[in-house]
């Protein structure tokens, strides 16, 4: 039971931090982003569970990694995002299964955040509150950046310096978010619960409330699934965060 | 006499390896409407940004000394990938909610507009916000930026009628990128015709010939002069 309360404050946590963060990250078209990075993070997973260390601690380096690749990716060449997707991410995936115990490939590619310790969901939740602080912090000035960098930087703001930040925070979730959902699925747990925001949201706070509101349902729901039918906690947290997103699909047509 | 606002000389502005605008030097009084005239590609936006200090140049600009710069983009089309409402949209710029109301006020908007989902509003709306937003803090000098489709029919001749006010009430300098001659000779008293090197630059009535305007835009000129009513 205690185990239990645990992946669900963890799952949580993940959940709704992941969907604030995504209300960022949709709208610079970022929130496919992090697919790629999830998949980039499969070597280092894959090392963690060789290993027997946390699964997060492995995936980011390589989270890091791919940021540096968008980055670099972003400012000094023009190759479209897809390249890199297509080359540098599959990468991650190919080198992965060349040493990843395929016993355990189902903790890789879709997550477990039923066994989390202790210590793990401490660290979780702690990083989690510092995400979220992080974001609260540079929210304003980022909507601004991502409408337009020319007025962020009119208004004299460090666009480079908030973009370390906003960069830093997707490195934490995505590291974080691996664990619960795996390398697949990092992106939708993302993506998923803000475009049902989306779906029902006339302004900001709509959006932002409802975004993480349905990020930590969607995890809360998800775990409590794996409670009674033992199907894997990831791949139920995504599910219920797509019937969410078909739900607000109605509901949107309604207004 | 006014005094001088802004001192531009022998500004070139590079994007990548081309050149976008060589050679241009002009000067600026207090109270100045001066307009930036030329084709598709000419460098006119490329102006206002570095003029509002967003690109890097060479040359010399020297505004007057603590001038605020209030700036209002062509269109914002990211702004409809995140639901907002107009209130939201001048909390980015960290505002209050008075100043946000008697600024919406205006720009001849009430106050029940505040509510508005911004991505919802028509192009001639949004455009009245995005003059709204500049001049948020008290602006000395407007540099606005026409957009070339997309504004309701009609909408033209509110918003050059409406920044005619803001520059009385305000003491605005504006500097403008417009395709409309006739706004050139109603509402500016200096223009710059812009075709990456400066083609003419003066008072309007006095540098704007045909044969100039066929110069700045080659055979394009017979569709503007017919423009002009």
């Amino acid at each position: 039971m205690e185990q239990f309360l645990l992946s669900l404050a963890a799952g949580i946590f993940i959940g709704g931090v992941a969907g604030y963060l995504g209300t960022l990250m949709l709208s610079k078209k970022m929130a496919l982003v992090a697919g790629p990075l999830g998949h980039l993070t499969l070597p280092g997973i894959a090392l963690a569970l060789i290993y027997g260390f946390d699964i997060s601690l492995g995936a980011f380096p390589f989270v890091i990694l791919g940021i540096i690749l968008i980055w670099l990716l972003e400012i000094k060449t023009k190759l479209p995002m897809e390249a890199l997707t297509a080359v540098v991410f599959a990468s991650g995936v190919a080198i992965a299964f060349l040493f990843l115990p395929i016993e355990q490939a189902e903790t890789a590619l879709v997550g477990d955040i039923t066994k989390v310790s202790l210590s793990e969901a401490l660290v979780t939740t702690i990083l989690c509150f510092l995400v979220f602080f992080i974001i609260k912090k540079i929210y304003s000035r980022m909507v601004l950046i991502n409408i337009s960098e020319d007025l962020a930087k009119i208004e004299k703001i460090n666009v480079k310096k908030y973009n370390f930040f906003y960069l830093g925070a997707i490195a934490i979730i995505v590291a974080l978010g691996v664990k619960m959902v795996g390398g697949l699925l990092t992106a939708a747990l993302i993506a998923i619960p803000v475009c049902a925001a989306r779906n029902l949201s006339k302004n900001l706070f709509q959006y932002v409330f409802l975004a993480t509101s349905f990020g930590a349902i969607s995890a809360f729901l998800g775990i409590l699934l794996f409670k009674f039918t033992d199907f894997p906690a990831g791949p139920l947290i995504i599910i219920i965060s797509a019937s969410i997103f078909l739900m607000s699909m109605i509901f949107k047509k309604g207004t | 006499m006014s005094n001088s606002i802004l001192k531009v000389k022998n500004l070139n502005v590079e994007l990548g390896r081309e050149k976008v605008i060589e050679d241009l030097s002009f000067e600026l009084k207090e109270g100045d409407v001066l307009t930036i005239l030329g084709p598709n590609g000419a460098g006119k936006t490329v102006l206002l940004k570095t003029l509002s200090g967003v690109l890097p140049y060479k040359g010399e600009i020297e505004w007057q000394k603590e001038v605020k710069i209030g700036y209002v983009p062509q269109r914002l089309p990211f702004i409809k990938e995140t639901p907002m409402s107009v209130e939201e949209f001048f909390e980015l710029k960290g505002s209050s909610k008075k100043e946000i109301e008697k600024t919406l006020n205006s720009v001849g908007f009430k106050n029940n507009f505040l509510n508005k989902n911004v991505g919802k509003l028509s192009s001639g709306q949004f455009q009245r916000i995005l003059i709204a937003w500049a001049l948020i803090g008290n602006p000395d000098v407007l540099l606005f930026d026409e957009p070339t489709t997309g504004i309701d029919i009609g909408g033209e001749e509110t918003i050059y009628a409406l920044l005619a006010k803001l520059k009385e009430e305000r003491n605005l300098t504006i500097l403008l990128v417009t395709h409309d001659l006739s706004v050139v000779f109603k509402f500016s008293n200096s223009v710059i015709c812009l075709n990456k090197c400066p083609i003419c630059q003066g008072i309007p009535k006095e540098v704007l010939s045909s044969e100039t305007l066929h110069k700045l835009y080659g055979e394009e000129v017979k569709f503007y002069e017919h423009h002009k009513h």
